[in-house]
C-alpha cells in the first residue's frame, strides 16, 4: 500500500463531468498510459487523457480499433504500466475477446464501458444498462472479474482509483460500468491530495529469475508479477498453462488453473462486494438499483416515505461480485416483504435479485429500454403497488 | 593443442531455446524451426542484450515460435500480436521487439493492425512466415493462397487474389521490407540483423513450406522437394519494385531486401511533436507554466 504519485493528481474542488472525472481518477491511481478508440459517449475520458498525460510523462495512443486497444495496453502493462482503456457498447463488444486473455494471463487493468442504448449500435448518445451481463459473462470460458458502477462524477473520481486498486490486488481486469448519465453529468468533485489517496501498487516479484514462477500463487492465490526486460524471460500465454507460464492444454492443466482463476474473486467476493443503503432500517419494500438509476430510485423511495410507506435502498457500489450474502440477509428479514429492480435494460441484475431472494418474496423487474432515466413516479406507483399487494 | 580445447555446447543457440519445452509441435519437413534458427543466429551475432528482446506472436502454428524461445515471450490473442506488440514497445521503448508470426495471423485477421503499425513506423521488427495456408487448423484458404491452388475451404482451387505482402508492407509505411524462403538461412539472418539496426517499421517475408497441409494437397512434393524448388526458381532481385514481387503457385519466386529506408519512427515522432508544442505552450506562460514532457 501507499500512497498517489502526486504528478497525476489534480487536487481541489473542481467542476467536472463523469468522463473528466474518471480521466481524473486513472492518472491519480498513477495510470500512465491509455489506449482507445473514440466512441460516443466516453471519448471525452481519453480526450482530456491525452492532454493530461504527457505533463505526468506518459502516454496515449490512439488505436485503430477497440480490438488492438484492448491489446495494446496489454503489452504496456507487460511492461510495467497501469494501463486501461475506454469505450461504449459496440467497442466493449469487440474488447471481449481480450478481457478473456487478460483474465487468464492476470493481466491487471482498466476498462471503462460509458454504456449507452443497444444492442449494436443502439442510442449512441443516450443512456443504457445493457451490458452488466456481458461484463460478467461476455467471454467465452470460465473466468472472473470485478465491475463497478458509479453514479456520479465524485465516484467516478474515487471508484476509478478503487478499479485501478482491485486490478492491482487480484491481478485481474476491473470493468469500470459508468452510463451516459453519470459520464455526461457535472457536479461538483472534490479530488484530495496525493497523500490522501490510498494505492495498491503492481505486486512485482522479490525472487530471482531461477526461483521465480509468474503464475505460482502467493498466499492469497495471487501470483506476484514480473515485467519484460527484467531479466525473468517470461512466458505469458491464453493457452492455458502452467505455473512456469507454459502452455498445458490438458485436462490436468485446465484443472490447475482455472479454478484458481475463479477463487481469486470467489473466495474473496464478501470483501470486494460493497454497497450502499438508504431507509433500510425498518424497509418492507426494498429496492435495488445501480448507477445512475440508483439516483432516480432514492427520489421514488424518498417520495414512499413522505406518503408512509416503508421503503428502502441498496445500490451496488460494486456490481460484480453482487452482494449476495446482504440481499440473503434482506431477503430472510422478516419486515422485508418484496424487492424492486429498476434498471436500464430488459432485466439483467434481477436475475441476481431474483437468485438471492428465492420465490419466498416477490422481486418485481421494472425495466426501461434506454435512453432516458425511469421516472421516479414510476418507481413510486411499483411501490405502492407492491405495499398494496404483500400488504406490508 | 589439446590443452586449448575447450567443451563446446554442441548447438550455438541452445541457450536460446526453451529447451524445456521440446520436442516442439511442427511437423516433419516444415520450415519454421529453421527461421527460428537463423533468427538465433541473428541474435548471436547482433549481440544483442536478450534481456531487453521480447518475441511476441498471434496465434497459429508460427505463433507456437514465442512459447520456444528463451526471451520475454507472449503469445497473444489471434491477430492481435503488432498491437499488442506496439504497447509494450512504447510503454519500455528500450526493448527490442520483434514480433513472429504466420500469413494468416498477420494479415488476415491482424491485416488492420499490420498496416496501421506500418504507417505509424512503430518500432517492431516484423517477420512474417508465408507457408500459403492455415497450418494449423489443417489447411484452409490464406490471404496468401495462390490463385488455384487447394486448400480445404477452396476444394475446387482458389479463385481470390492474394496479398503480395512485402507490396503491402512498403506502401503501408515499412522502412524495410525483405523476403526469403528457407533455402536462404544465411541471408534470413543477415536480413534479422539488419533489421534489429533499423529504428521503425521492419518487414521480413520468410516463404516457409508447410508439406503436410500445402505442398502435399497441391502436389508440390515434401519438405525436401520444397527446398529443392526454393534453391532453384528462387530469383534474387534486391531493390526489386515490390509491386512485381507477386508470388504464384508454379513459377520464381522474387527474393531479396525490397526497401531499406529512412523515416523517424512513432516513438521520435511523438517526442519531437508533443515535446515543441508543450515548450511553447511553457514558453508563453509565466516562467513556473507548463509540464515538463517525459518521453515514454
Amino acid at each position: 500500500m501507499t500512497t498517489a504519485d502526486p504528478a497525476g493528481v489534480l487536487a481541489g474542488t473542481h467542476f467536472l463531468d463523469g468522463d473528466q472525472a474518471c480521466c481524473e481518477g486513472a492518472l491519480a491511481a498513477g495510470s500512465r498510459f491509455s489506449a482507445g478508440y473514440p466512441i460516443t459517449p466516453s471519448t471525452e475520458i481519453v480526450e482530456r487523457f491525452a492532454q493530461r498525460v504527457p505533463l505526468c510523462g506518459g502516454l496515449f495512443l490512439q488505436m485503430e480499433d477497440e480490438l488492438a486497444s484492448s491489446i495494446a495496453i496489454q503489452g504496456a502493462v507487460w511492461a510495467g504500466k497501469k494501463a486501461f482503456t475506454v469505450t461504449s457498447g459496440p467497442g466493449f463488444s469487440l474488447m471481449m475477446e481480450h478481457i478473456g486473455y487478460a483474465a487468464m494471463t492476470e493481466a491487471p487493468l482498466v476498462i471503462v464501458n460509458v454504456q449507452r442504448g443497444g444492442p449494436s449500435t443502439g442510442l449512441p448518445t443516450l443512456p443504457g444498462q445493457g451490458d452488466m451481463m456481458q461484463a460478467r459473462w461476455g467471454s467465452h470460458g470460465d473466468y472472473a472479474i470485478i465491475a463497478l458502477s458509479p453514479e456520479s462524477p465524485q465516484e467516478c473520481f474515487d471508484l476509478t482509483v478503487e478499479a485501478f486498486n482491485l486490478s492491482e490486488q487480484y491481478r485481474v481486469p476491473v470493468l469500470f460500468m459508468m452510463d451516459e448519465c453519470v459520464g455526461h453529468m457535472t457536479e461538483k468533485v472534490v479530488i484530495p491530495p496525493a497523500d490522501q489517496i490510498r494505492i495498491v501498487p503492481r505486486r512485482f516479484t522479490t525472487l530471482p529469475p531461477g526461483e521465480y514462477k509468474p503464475f505460482r500463487p502467493g498466499p492469497d492465490g495471487v501470483p506476484d508479477m514480473a515485467k519484460a526486460g527484467d531479466g525473468y524471460h517470461l512466458h505469458v500465454t491464453g493457452l492455458t498453462h502452467n505455473e512456469q507460464g507454459y502452455p498445458a492444454p490438458t485436462v490436468e492443466g485446465q484443472k490447475n488453473s482455472i479454478p484458481r482463476l475463479l477463487a481469486k474473486i470467489r473466495d474473496n467476493a464478501e470483501k470486494i462486494a460493497r454497497w450502499q443503503e438508504k431507509y433500510m432500517d425498518d424497509a418492507e419494500i426494498v429496492v435495488v438499483a445501480y448507477g445512475i438509476t440508483a439516483r432516480v430510485a432514492l427520489r421514488a423511495v424518498e417520495m414512499a416515505r413522505a406518503q408512509g410507506v416503508r421503503a428502502g435502498l441498496l445500490r451496488p457500489v460494486v456490481i460484480w461480485p453482487f452482494p449476495e450474502a446482504r440481499i440473503r440477509e434482506l431477503a430472510a428479514r422478516d419486515s422485508v416483504k418484496a424487492f424492486i429492480v429498476p434498471e436500464m435494460n430488459y432485466g439483467q441484475m434481477v436475475l441476481e435479485v431474483e437468485r438471492l431472494v428465492g420465490r419466498a418474496k416477490p422481486t418485481v423487474l421494472m425495466p426501461h429500454a434506454g435512453g432516458t432515466v425511469h421516472r421516479p413516479e414510476d418507481i413510486l406507483k411499483v411501490i405502492l403497488e407492491q405495499k398494496k399487494e404483500v400488504g406490508a | 593443442m589439446s590443452a586449448e580445447l575447450k567443451v563446446i555446447p554442441p548447438n550455438p543457440v541452445e541457450g536460446f531455446l526453451r529447451s524445456d519445452r521440446m520436442p516442439h509441435i511442427w511437423c516433419p519437413g516444415c520450415g519454421i524451426g529453421t527461421t527460428v534458427n537463423c533468427f538465433a543466429r541473428a541474435l548471436l551475432q547482433s549481440k544483442l542484450d536478450l534481456t531487453n528482446v521480447a518475441v511476441v506472436s498471434g496465434i497459429g502454428c508460427t505463433g507456437r515460435v514465442s512459447g520456444y524461445l528463451n526471451l520475454d515471450s507472449f503469445h497473444t490473442t489471434h491477430g492481435r500480436a503488432i498491437p499488442f506488440a506496439t504497447g509494450l514497445k512504447l510503454a519500455n521503448p528500450d526493448l527490442q521487439v520483434v514480433v513472429y508470426s504466420g500469413d494468416g495471423d498477420l494479415i488476415a485477421i491482424g491485416g488492420n493492425h499490420f498496416i496501421h503499425a506500418a504507417r505509424r513506423n512503430v518500432d517492431l521488427k516484423v517477420v512474417c512466415i508465408n507457408n500459403f495456408t492455415y497450418g494449423m487448423t489443417g489447411g484452409q484458404l490464406a490471404p496468401t493462397t495462390p490463385v488455384s491452388a487447394i486448400s480445404t475451404t477452396t476444394p475446387y482451387g482458389g479463385y481470390e487474389q492474394p496479398f503480395n505482402l512485402p507490396y503491402l508492407a512498403e506502401s503501408s509505411g515499412a522502412i524495410y521490407v525483405a523476403r526469403w524462403t528457407t533455402f536462404h538461412v544465411r541471408q534470413i539472418t543477415h536480413s534479422m540483423t539488419e533489421a534489429f539496426k533499423k529504428k521503425g517499421f521492419s518487414f521480413i517475408e520468410i516463404i516457409t513450406p508447410c508439406p503436410t497441409l500445402y505442398e502435399r494437397r497441391n502436389r508440390l512434393g515434401d519438405g525436401l522437394d520444397m527446398m529443392k524448388y526454393f534453391k532453384e526458381n528462387s530469383v534474387v532481385r534486391h531493390g526489386a519494385p515490390t509491386r512485381e514481387v507477386d508470388i504464384g503457385l508454379h513459377g520464381p519466386i522474387t527474393v531479396g531486401k525490397f526497401v531499406d529506408r529512412e523515416r523517424p519512427d512513432f516513438q521520435e515522432l511523438m517526442t519531437r511533436q508533443i515535446g515543441r508544442t508543450l515548450e511553447a505552450l511553457a514558453a508563453e506562460r509565466e516562467p513556473s507554466g507548463g509540464g515538463e514532457y517525459v518521453a515514454g
